[in-house]
């Protein structure tokens, strides 16, 4: 079951850009792409544990600041060639909101 | 509904213009491959290893049968397209097989080139041409003993090469004085037949074929002269002729080759060709690169992309005989106009010849010791003048100085556990077993696969070495014409060019004027763009936060573990009893987990979080102190010596002019970091001998120098020029800051710019024109009326990009 925790507006992320969400289980990395969709991930990248939150955000994907991985977004998982997956989490948008389940 | 795209040749260069086409876009076409032989694409030029039992059919393979299901391909392998109904627009195959084309890519290949003397269809005749071929030899080679090989070229040499090691009597037959005469010249040609003897191979030079003897089987072979030699077996490897039979018969124009245009397209419109069929300006070509450096160009156009134009290769030749190193490119032979630079050591085994023209390479020819090839090659299709590195140019680029070329030499010699990257920890034998497994080609391909290169890249070098060395000369060396990322085909420098001549002033406008492929960019063109238009255009283009890295965004440099360091400026490497207090009270008060003393004379704090960045920055400010902007492609420090205020040697206020010259800098961007050192006389104290711009101070006045780095690559600077005032030397700052900043490329620090574009390139635009140096010092000067401001200011008390340095929530 579902627990939606509203985070805060689409607005207050810039576009092509990340806000962290902070939470007991660790930072939550939540993503707006330039076409206004929405995304969260485990702010960790599977390589290193570089946190996703602050690399560059181009069409449906985030560059890893530290080493440079490509991690999509929709699924967490790193582009080929590179392998592994920074976990997802369920995130959704209703008039301007975003909602979180974790 | 899609358009239909069928390809006729299942070969490397169709297979590669498809899986290029395929990275551009794979929704575009259904796509049909007609192959003739009954195997998925290999790599036949790795068919001489397989010969000689250094590799398997299996370790050649590009794409297996899998490749072509999981790429929706359709193949159709052991199928013969015998004609093509243009009007109707369809391909009919041997056996009745029909399929209908919007767009037809014709890669017919080539055919050997068979003598027509009497005997020459008698049964153990063969060619050596693809995998049947390649079966018939190891096939003979178990049940016979005498083989003869007509034709002492490239492909000769390796087919007799590969029978020999497996186990026949082996004669090559060449018309001939010299061996492999396209590839090399008379000494080095004899010399290769020395070893080549020396390891068994016999030869017999000048010799007229005749006719081939024998009833149902070969059995030797007769030459003019009237003498004849036993044969079990006739290769016959004396050249290539590109397949146009095909293209003939449906009325395509046609000369040696399938003439096409500089797109590739033939002169149907509908139809596209590619490789050894090709007649490209009156060439045809048999090596893998050009034929690579075509499939990419006609992919491109396939895309509907209409960018690209493929302009002929220069082509370089290495031989994939084990242990046997040569290598030749351009026009080796020289004429008249031209003079030789050569070295020869016959018990050694070592041969290489240069030719220049007009103190550029213009040809090379080695043997033995081929580890320089690469590297003329390049200086040879990049046209570089070489007058100045004459001297030491027969010696290799080992030999140039102290600046880390050393490097070059180890390739060949490294064992498979030596490491070669040492940022990614990848060895030597992961480089080859990613190359022959997984069949790469290309540095990008080796650096996505391995890391290799990937990081640092200072073993760049080292890498292009390894996949030479395994690849042999099929290895597509980097272009200069290499497109700034994957987003786009165009160079840095034609972005740059196209912002400024077209007076574009924000990312969308580039990318829209310029044809990108990808909506807003990625990692690598982002920043460049965003540095490119700010440079161009300080006063009218916005900085783009997002284009940033992470560093640059928050103007701290991340660690590892996510916290930050912070790096406060100290003009000259200045400060003052107040200033270090306030930096201890910062320490403790944002709980710094450790304060070090900085290579460029300043304090840096680390293990600060970011939440607290802006805090940490209003303290300083309080103090007095602004970003140092260590995180930045810009302006990093001015190192100085205490000079003539203090050292009994100095000869000028050389921590005086460092501050002055960091006022005068600061905050600037730059393609890369920008480091200046002063120092106060020529003992040099502030190494300004290897900082992007340096300051000796002299009795009479100032040394500048530029294009030092003590980095990845350490390099000593050239001397600029001497000047006699504080003024001269500021202003030659600026326009050297300046220059820099309007022409070299993003993330190319000033070392290796300065070496692409040569010192006197640098002293005609700032030391010779007059008016062009002050010209860019002013620009620089009015660039830096806007970025000659603190960052940390506006974020610590004016509430800039706040949302950057806080959660947007906290959950619990």
């Amino acid at each position: 079951m579902s627990n939606w925790i509203e985070v805060g507006a689409v607005e207050d992320i810039p576009k092509l850009g990340a806000r962290v969400v902070e939470t007991d289980k660790g930072d939550v990395a939540v993503f707006r792409a330039a076409d206004d969709t929405v995304f969260a991930l485990r702010d960790k990248c599977p390589h290193k544990e570089g946190p996703l939150s602050q690399g560059i955000v181009h069409g449906h994907v985030v560059t890893c600041p530290l080493h440079n991985w490509n991690i999509e977004l929709d699924t967490g998982n790193a582009k080929a060639p590179d392998e592994g997956c920074a976990g997802r989490y369920e995130v959704k948008v209703e008039g301007g909101k975003i909602f979180l389940s974790v | 509904m899609k358009e239909k795209l069928v390809l006729i040749g299942n070969g490397m260069a169709g297979m590669r213009t498809i899986e290029e086409l395929l990275k551009l876009d794979d929704e575009l076409y259904d796509i049909t491959v007609f192959g003739a032989e009954p195997y998925g694409n290999y790599n036949r030029i790795l068919l001489s290893p397989v010969l000689a039992g250094e590799k398997t059919i299996d370790d050649i393979m590009l794409n297996d049968e899998q490749w072509y299901v999981d790429n929706n391909v359709a193949l159709h392998k052991g199928k013969t397209i015998v004609k093509i109904d243009r009007k109707a627009q369809k391909v009919i195959a041997d056996d009745g097989t029909e399929e209908d084309y919007d767009r037809l890519l014709l890669a017919t290949g080539s055919n050997p080139f068979i003598i027509p003397v009497p005997g020459h269809d008698l049964p153990g005749v063969i060619s050596f041409r693809d995998i049947y071929d390649v079966d018939q030899m190891l096939d003979a080679s178990s049940k016979h003993k005498h083989a003869v090989v007509i034709g002492g070229g490239l492909l000769g040499l390796e087919a007799a090469n590969g029978l020999m090691l497996q186990g026949m009597s082996v004669t090559v037959v060449h018309l001939g004085d010299v061996l492999m005469e396209r590839q090399m010249d008379e000494v080095a040609g004899k010399m290769l037949k020395d070893s080549l003897e020396a390891r068994g191979l016999n030869f017999l030079m000048g010799a007229s074929t005749e006719s081939i003897t024998g009833e149902d089987r070969v059995k030797g072979v007769r030459f003019k002269d009237g003498s004849e030699i036993a044969a079990d077996l006739v290769v016959m490897a004396v050249g290539i002729r590109p397949n146009v039979e095909l293209a003939e018969k449906v009325g395509l124009h046609c000369e040696r080759g399938v003439v096409v245009n500089d797109t590739m397209q033939t002169f149907d419109p509908k139809i596209y060709s590619v490789g050894e069929c090709v007649q490209h300006r009156g060439e045809t070509y048999g090596l893998v690169a050009p034929l690579f450096e075509q499939a990419k160009v006609c992919a491109n156009h396939l895309a509907k992309m209409g960018i690209g134009r493929y302009e002929g290769s220069v082509t370089s030749t290495k031989l994939k005989v084990t242990g046997i190193d040569l290598f030749s490119a351009g026009d080796f032979n020289g004429d008249e106009t031209t003079e030789d630079l050569v070295m020869k050591d016959v018990s050694r085994g070592v041969y290489k010849k240069v030719v220049l023209k007009d103190n550029k390479i213009h040809g090379a020819v080695m043997y033995g010791d081929t580890i320089d090839g690469a590297w003329y090659f390049q200086m040879l299709r990049d046209g570089t003048d070489v007058s100045e590195i004459r001297e030491q140019l027969m010696f290799g680029q080992a030999h140039l100085g102290d600046s880390g070329h050393g490097g070059h030499n180890a390739a060949a010699a490294m064992t498979d556990d030596m490491e070669i990257c040492g940022c990614n920890g990848v060895c030597k034998g992961d480089v080859v077993k990613a190359i022959t497994t997984k069949g790469l080609f290309t540095l990008d391909d080796v650096r996505s696969h391995t890391k290799a290169s990937a990081s640092c890249g200072s073993c760049t070098g080292l890498v292009e070495q390894v996949i030479a060395s395994t690849l042999g000369g099929d290895y597509e060396t980097a272009t200069n014409v290499k497109p700034m990322c994957k987003c786009t085909e165009h160079t840095h420098d034609a972005v740059r060019e196209a912002i400024k001549a077209q007076h574009l002033t924000s990312q969308p406008a580039v990318r829209e004027t310029l044809g990108w492929k990808t909506p807003d960019g990625c990692a690598s063109c982002r920043p460049a763009l965003n540095y490119y238009l700010l440079a161009t255009w300080p006063k009218e283009a916005k900085d783009d936060p997002q284009s940033r890295f992470i560093n640059e965004r928050v103007h701290a440099n991340i660690q590892k573990d996510g916290t930050y360091s912070v790096v406060p400026r100290m003009w000259g490497g200045v400060t003052t009893p107040d200033e270090l207090r306030a930096i201890a009270d910062a320490a403790e008060k944002y709980d710094a987990k450790m304060v070090k003393v900085t290579g460029g004379q300043r304090i840096d704090l680390f293990g600060i979080k970011k939440d607290d960045l802006p805090k940490i920055w209003g303290d300083l400010n309080d103090a007095g102190m602004v970003s140092g902007h260590a995180y930045g492609k810009s302006l990093r420090t001015v190192k100085t010596c205490v000079g003539s205020e203090w050292c009994r040697f100095g000869t000028q206020d050389s921590t005086g002019l460092g501050i002055k010259t960091e006022e005068m800098t600061w905050g600037s961007w730059t393609p890369h970091k920008f480091k200046i050192a002063v120092s106060g006389c020529p003992r040099n104290c502030a190494e300004a001998t290897i900082k992007d711009f340096g300051v000796v101070c002299v009795d009479s006045g100032y040394e500048l120098h530029v294009g030092g780095n003590g980095g990845i690559k350490v390099r000593a600077t050239d001397l600029l020029c001497r000047v006699a005032t504080e003024e001269e030397a500021l202003e030659y700052c600026g326009a050297f800051m300046q220059i820099y900043r309007e022409e070299a490329h993003y993330l190319e620090r000033t070392a290796p710019w300065i070496e692409r574009v040569g010192l006197n390139y640098v002293k005609e635009k700032v030391v010779e024109d007059e008016a062009n140096r002050k010209a860019l010092h002013a620009r620089f000067l009015e660039s830096q009326e806007i970025f000659k401001v603190d960052p940390w200011k506006e974020r610590a008390s004016e509430g800039v990009e706040a949302y950057e340095y806080t959660p947007i929530k906290k959950i619990n």
